[in-house]
């Protein structure tokens, strides 16, 4: 669906140049869910801004649906960019217009005819669930209903790919999900191609099926999201995981967790896709005479599969529990000892 | 009562002079609207980074506004009488002035238009552009409806100087109640004369300012 081959973008800052995005290839399929993550700065605001012709390339092409994005001018640019609608950290919606009159506004610009534009608003305002603020102005919604309102605007024209520029960056986590859980809905009933670009890995452990990973300009690590979720290659791709599962790695929380749990061993068990279906625990305990106690756990559903940690308190003769280590690492269960803090 | 207070006012006259000051401030306000407008468009299309960035025609159309913006309104008056002349066919009577109220005047609203206009958010531009709106579309459903208030109230600031302007252009035989305050008040010592044109003046400009301020706040849903 979208080829990036060799994409350059390089700023003339008076001081001399920056090159924002640095000979990236991507090749993203329909119907995928993408996710771009970096630091800011780490380029992938342009790169995103190259997919719909916001910024032009210094060298590279970009390729949408077979359609030369690079070479398009006028009429055909415009036409292409109502295929390929974008939403963004601020909503950009217009104040000046209703909920109604901002989802009409592309519309407008593709010169639907009055009738047809009502029809349409109105199902996508039940679409993204705003029936009943319809009238409302922007100034009057809260942050997830004004990006709900920047969603069906973006869906106006059935476009095929939409672009989420830092698209939840802006709210608070339970609307952040919300608004997620809405783009994973779309994409799934309209077969939309989502790329969004973020900073938190939260989003693309929630919604994505891949993930490219920036950093200056390029990208330096490119996956599955459980692949890379399961083993980060990069420096910056690790840094990025912890974000979503430090809270269990954290120096303080082991050794919070050792004072709570003086006996036994403590065991961090690591789930990828398959194996966080499974009965591990069950069997574990069927085959080993040990006490075990959940001490702390965490499972995300990612699109790929399951992912999550648990934190185990194993209880017994030392033999037995090595025996009970052992039989996790045999069944493919990342296992950690924790050390005594 | 009115007799006895303003014993020397001619009233059929001082109606003449507020329906001559309500012309000239009425026109002027309407082309100094347009032409600022239209000035403060290009102005900021063509600034760096923008859809229409182009350095000649910003540094000139800001040089043209800088320059009448800065002189001051008599001595364009003045610069102005070949000007008027060769337009008008005259230059006395209300249609006389208005070339120089308009031209004393646009260049001002085209310097608040810029500034209204640099107050939208960048973003909101964008985003028309990303759904593949033209320029056209941008500057007659973006920037005009999203700065309005702004616009509004910059008018409404523009057509009460303009209202001071008319004052002055009747110094010159522009007529309306300057020319009334100055002709028939100061040089003939009618001092109730110049105090009724005075007081017009301020229900005029009260009320410019009072719709300005309606209409502003009835176009802000922000």
């Amino acid at each position: 669906m979208i080829e990036l081959k060799q994409l350059t973008k390089i700023f003339d800052t008076g001081k001399g140049s920056l090159t924002a995005v640095d000979h990236v290839n991507l090749s993203i399929a329909t119907g995928e869910i993408f996710g771009i993550i970096g630091y800011s700065g780490a380029g992938k605001s342009t790169l995103i801004r190259l997919l719909n012709g916001l910024e032009q390339p210094t060298s590279g092409t970009v390729q949408i649906n077979k359609q030369n994005i690079t070479d398009s001018k006028g009429l055909e640019l415009r036409k292409a960019r109502q295929k390929v609608s974008m939403i963004f950290q601020h909503f950009n919606l217009l104040w000046s217009r209703t909920v109604k009159e901002n989802i009409e506004f592309p519309l407008e610009i593709a010169g639907v005819p009055k009738q047809k534009r009502q029809a349409r608003v109105s199902e996508l305002v039940e679409l993204v669930g705003l029936t009943g603020r319809e009238n409302a102005y922007p100034s009057q919604l809260s942050g997830g209903q004004k990006q709900r309102v920047g969603i069906a605007r973006a869906l106006a024209n059935e476009p095929e790919v939409l672009l989420c520029d830092e698209a939840t960056s802006a709210l608070d986590p339970e609307t952040t999900d919300a608004i997620l859980d809405l783009l994973v809905d779309i994409n799934k009933r309209l077969g939309l191609t989502i790329v969004l670009i973020t900073h938190e890995m939260h989003v693309i452990r929630k919604i994505c099926h891949r993930v490219a990973v920036m950093e200056g300009g390029k990208v330096v690590e490119l996956g599955d999201v459980l692949e890379v979720f399961q083993s980060p290659k990069e420096e910056i791709t690790k840094r990025f995981v912890a974000q979503v599962t430090e809270k269990e790695d954290s120096h303080e929380t082991i050794k919070h967790l050792r004072e709570l749990y003086p006996t036994g061993e403590l065991v961090k068990l690591i789930f990828i896709g398959d194996q966080a279906e499974q009965p591990i625990l069950t069997k574990l305990i069927r085959n080993f005479p040990v006490e075990v106690n959940i001490v702390q756990g965490d499972i995300a559903h990612t699109q790929r599969g399951a992912y999550g940690t648990l934190i185990l308190q194993i209880k017994g003769e030392p033999e037995q529990i090595a025996g009970a280590i052992q039989f996790l690492e045999v069944e493919n269960v990342q296992t950690e000892v924790m050390a005594n803090a | 009562m009115l007799e006895s207070l303003f014993p020397n006012v001619d009233w059929d006259s001082m109606w003449e002079a507020t329906v001559e000051t309500l012309y000239m401030t009425a026109m002027s306000t309407l082309f100094t609207f347009v032409i600022g407008l239209v000035l403060g468009i290009i102005l900021f299309l063509t600034a760096p980074r923008q859809l229409w960035a182009n350095k000649v025609v910003n540094w000139l159309t800001g040089a043209f506004v800088n320059i009448f913006r800065s002189i001051p309104f008599i001595i364009l008056i003045i610069l102005l009488i070949p000007f008027t002349k060769f337009l008008i066919g005259t230059i006395r009577g209300p249609n006389a002035a208005l070339p120089a109220l308009i031209i004393g005047a646009a260049p001002f609203y085209a310097r608040m238009v810029l500034i209204a206009l640099k107050e939208i958010d960048k973003g909101v531009i964008e985003a028309a552009r990303s759904m593949g709106a033209t320029t056209k579309t941008i500057i007659l459903k973006v920037l005009l409806p999203e700065s309005k208030p702004a616009l509004i109230s910059g008018i409404t600031v523009t057509a009460i100087a303009l209202v001071g302007y008319t004052a002055m252009a009747g110094i010159i035989g522009a007529g309306g109640l300057g020319t009334l305050a100055f002709l028939d008040g100061f040089q003939r010592s009618r001092e109730d004369v110049t105090l009724m044109a005075t007081i017009l003046i301020l229900v005029i400009v009260f009320a410019i300012q009072f719709i300005g301020d309606f209409l502003t706040t009835k176009a802000d849903k922000r």
